[in-house]
């Protein structure tokens, strides 16, 4: 060890730095279960503040959902807490093959294969299946976790723009001689909420014969009019060769991921996927609740409906109130204040008003393009979104930023 | 899409190459709890009972404690399931900052962070704290998750043979000129059961002005007196700057790790560290499970001194029947068999015998260095240990090489990858 | 020579540039002024090689001979004969 002062140096400077730039993160400590209302710590020491959660991926509400509880505390009797194992050594119980299954049939593909979480099955999947010879062209918009698993890949990367099919196509034409493409989208974009056209990509691929990954995670379970994903919603389930997506978020939200498609593909990676190879199998605990999750979802599509009139009323009174919203129809809902200090300032005024929900500046979004990211869920009453109405109108008013364009915004605060 | 007839040829055809490579790998399926014995489905539809399992992690028997399953169950009650979120977003609960708190005290380190496993927290920890100024130095035998974290990391890389002091020396000698040099070590080299030299390391670190980092996945929670790790078993608590380590192994085995070391180290990896700022967080109902092994482990050794004795007594029972054991200082207890072949019957025989422990072979281990890997749990019963034992030296005298030096049983089945 | 230059300056403007408001010039540095990360570079070699048919080696595609339009024209040239 040589944890000189230097070095030391070297570290404060850049968490000053940090700091100075207004982008420290500060973590708030819940004291309850992950809910509609939730118990907050926030700043760290002062007294428990009763709030309402508008920023968890929990779409559906079962993170804390009865009956996913009474599966997992079935689960840890007959199946227990822990494996101590990566899944070929002695890792891998019954219930883990039944996930693959059930996800495979909800999903509509042919097999699937389990990671510990949705960003290992990224890390892991494109080295898995690619070589140098091939070309992965992706979305300029994805996730971090893909644009890693891009990195440790051996193939060519290119970017479209988002969203941009005719860039796309173009990227298709110049790298037209390369052995295998794969096109690279996430299904709904997790900081502006829009879906990706998979019926325009799939329609390229074919074209142009190449592969389509889709990350699902901000869609599994909630999606299309059975909740299938975005697949569902734009009508090619079926033609998506690689899906990845995650059990963090909808389907439980407690931990791991899977990467779900053609057969051979989700063969290749269980050979030679770096973090399935080398990673804990998923707990089994954890594994019983999903498995609980894909029923409820199979049976009745009650949450992801509830969902969907949840984030219509949300849309409709944001939109009527006078924000500037991001277009689509997702639950996921950015206010735009496009000033970074002023979503700042609006985040800590809902807070006071019993509201969590989190600003989102530069470089999480574009510079410019500051806001609050709500998401709605199928946890929330109409009384929890009616009082996290009037508490966006009554701070929205604070900053007189209500009925205001986004040039009328800007000329107030900046950008 | 375009999966059409070619791509799944070419996709089939490289499957069959790793078939014909004897690479495929194939999952048995565990029809019980994780337990010294274990119910498994193997071959496919045939079921056998109270198989002793003799391959898992779970050093100290944590995984299904009765403790750990009713700390798991209060949680689940009090602090629900899942989180939905990341850390910084809404994904942080007390019991979160609690464990981390925990981990600090017990491995003795300034402050630590949670990390979804301890294959994300090495994935992100390097590419956050160095720059392509740095160097980091990294041991052959090290981990696949440092490799693949190194990988995205823009410092030099630079290997050294595996717990080679003087070459370890040597390239630090040689390569000097770096903003801040990284050493960065396993605890215990996961296939032969060794220990790092760890000491050695602290003090050639201090020599060149270098950090230290040691991955005690294999490690924390029963290697030293008090089972912090190998810091503690040689001597150096306080002296590594960074130590990342599992909850998926020893410390209950259901999944999430952590980087524990110096204050401004764990400041930066939680602003930047891409898998802690983009992936869930750890859920509820498995940190309530290890905090409660913390609470067990950190009251008492008890649990260690067991795997102790029960590591003890198998690697006697082993080399007194005349198996050829690598020098291990830890539960990891390889039985050489340098044949490939040799490694997978005898592994099968032992199913037969009711004991399940995988043989291991290139490229996971060097070329004619085949082996049983055999790891030992507190789990373990003594009448465990005895089955497990008897049906070892059966198998042993089944295939002849009791008593066997290397040379001699490498006469009888000559070095060869082929199955 | 110049139509090249324009050739270069459209693809770049065209591909890498988010905001539209932004001047670029034949100047301009592209790399070490953060326009186009290292990732990127991979295709815009890969579109100059196609469009002038010619084969650039890796290691003579180094940050620095693309740090600017004037020297990838100047690099595409060298390589046109």
């Amino acid at each position: 060890m040589a944890y000189s002062d230097k070095i030391r140096n070297i570290y404060t400077s850049t968490i000053d730095e940090i700091r100075e730039k207004g982008i420290f993160k500060q973590e708030r400590y819940i004291h309850s279960s992950q809910a509609a209302d939730i118990e907050v710590e926030f700043p760290t020491g002062s007294a428990l503040k009763k709030v309402i959660n508008m920023c968890a991926n929990n779409y559906l509400g079962l993170s804390s959902h009865p009956d996913v509880i009474k599966a997992a505390h079935e689960g840890l009797d007959t199946r227990g807490y822990g494996m101590s194992s990566v899944r070929f050594i002695c890792g891998t119980q019954d219930i883990h093959k039944e996930l693959e299954r059930k996800v495979t049939e909800f999903l509509g593909t042919e097999d699937t294969i389990l990671f510990p979480s949705c960003m290992d099955a990224n890390a892991g999947v494109f080295e898995a299946i690619l070589t140098k010879d091939d070309v992965m062209i992706s979305d300029r918009l994805v996730h971090a976790s893909i644009i890693d698993g891009i990195r440790l890949a051996p193939a060519m990367h290119d970017t479209f723009k988002h969203s941009d099919m005719a860039h796309l196509e173009e990227k298709l034409q110049l790298h037209a001689d390369k052995r295998l493409k794969v096109v690279i989208t996430d299904g709904v974009f997790s900081m502006d909420g829009d879906t990706a056209k998979l019926d325009e990509m799939v329609a390229l691929c074919e074209k142009y014969d190449a592969m389509l990954f889709v990350d699902e995670s901000h869609s599994s379970g909630f999606i299309g009019k059975t909740g299938r994903g975005t697949h569902e919603k734009y009508g090619v389930m079926g033609k998506i060769d690689i899906i990845t997506t995650t059990f963090g978020k909808a389907l439980g939200g407690a931990s791991g991921g899977c990467v779900s498609g053609r057969k051979e593909l989700v063969e290749m990676c269980r050979q030679k996927a770096r973090p399935y190879l080398f990673s804990n199998t998923i707990a089994p605990v954890v594994v019983s609740g999903v498995n609980t999750v894909l029923d409820i979802l199979s049976k009745s599509t009650e949450r992801r409906d509830k969902l969907e009139k949840n984030t219509e009323f949300w849309r409709k009174g944001l939109t009527e109130a006078g924000f500037v919203l991001k277009d689509g129809d997702t639950p996921i809902v950015p206010v735009m204040l496009f000033n970074a200090k002023l979503s700042q300032d609006f985040s800590k005024a809902l807070y006071e008003e019993g509201i969590y929900a989190i600003g989102f500046f530069f470089p999480v979004v574009p510079q410019g393009q500051a806001r609050i990211r709500t998401q709605i869920s199928a946890g929330h009453e109409i009384h929890h979104l009616e009082k996290a109405l009037e508490a966006f109108i009554k701070v929205g008013k604070k900053f007189d930023i209500l009925g205001k364009t986004k040039q009328e915004i800007i000329a107030k605060y900046g950008q | 899409m375009a999966f059409d007839r070619e791509m799944k040829k070419f996709y089939t055809d490289q499957l069959e190459q790793i078939r014909e490579g004897n690479l495929y790998k194939q999952e048995r399926k565990i029809l019980s709890a994780q337990y010294a014995d274990i119910d498994v489905e193997h071959p496919k539809g045939v079921r056998s009972e109270g198989i002793i399992n003799i391959c898992s992690n779970n050093y100290l028997g944590m995984s299904n404690h009765p403790e750990v399953i009713i700390a798991a169950r209060d949680i689940l009650t009090t602090r629900g399931y899942g989180m939905s979120s990341v850390r910084f977003i809404c994904g942080t609960q007390d019991i979160h900052v609690e464990l981390e708190n925990k981990m600090s005290l017990y491995l003795g380190m300034d402050d630590t962070i949670l990390y979804s496993s301890a294959f994300d927290a090495n994935l992100g920890v390097f590419e956050a704290l160095l720059d392509e100024d740095c160097a980091i130095f990294t041991d052959a035998l090290n981990h696949a998750s440092i490799i693949d974290g190194t990988r995205l990391c823009k410092a030099k890389k630079i290997r050294y043979a595996n717990n080679d002091m003087d070459d370890l020396q040597l390239k630090l000698e040689e390569e000097r000129d770096y903003r801040i040099k990284l050493i960065v070590t396993d605890g215990v080299f996961s296939m032969d059961g060794t220990v790092a030299k760890v000491d050695k390391i602290c003090e050639l670190a201090k020599m060149y002005k270098a950090l230290v980092m040691v991955d005690d996945s294999h490690a924390t929670g029963f290697m030293g007196k008090t089972g912090r790790g190998t810091h503690e078993l040689m001597n150096v608590m306080g002296e590594v700057d960074i130590i990342s380590t599992t909850f998926g192994k020893a410390l209950g085995g259901a999944s999430g790790g952590c980087i524990s070391g110096r204050q401004e180290i764990i400041d930066i990896l939680r602003q930047r560290s891409r898998p802690y700022l983009f992936s869930n967080s750890i859920s509820p109902v498995v940190v309530g499970g290890v905090l409660k092994v913390m609470e067990m482990i950190m009251h008492s050794s008890e649990r260690k001194e067991k795997l102790d004795r029960n590591t003890q007594f198998w690697k006697n029972g082993l080399q007194e029947a005349g198996f050829i054991l690598t020098s291990t200082q830890s539960p990891i207890v390889p039985v050489m068999l340098f044949n490939a072949k040799l490694s997978q019957d005898f592994s099968k025989t032992l199913y037969e015998e009711g004991v399940y422990a995988i043989g291991f072979f290139y490229p996971v281990v060097p070329k004619g260095k085949a082996r049983i890997r055999t790891q030992i749990s507190a789990a373990h019963e003594k009448h465990h240990l005895e089955k497990a034992l008897d049906a070892f030296i059966k198998t042993g005298k089944k295939y002849g090489i009791l008593g066997k030096s290397r040379e001699e049983i490498i006469e009888m089945y000559p070095i060869s990858d082929k199955l | 020579m110049d139509e090249m230059k324009d050739v270069v300056l459209k693809y770049v403007i065209n591909e890498y540039l988010e905001d539209e408001d932004e001047v670029l010039t034949y100047e301009t540095p592209l790399i070490s002024g953060g326009i186009v990360d290292s990732f990127s570079m991979v295709s815009l070699k890969r579109f100059l090689e196609n469009k002038y048919k010619i084969s650039i080696p890796d290691d003579k595609a180094t940050p620095e001979a693309f740090d600017s339009v004037t020297k990838i024209v100047k690099l595409v040239n060298e390589f046109l004969k």
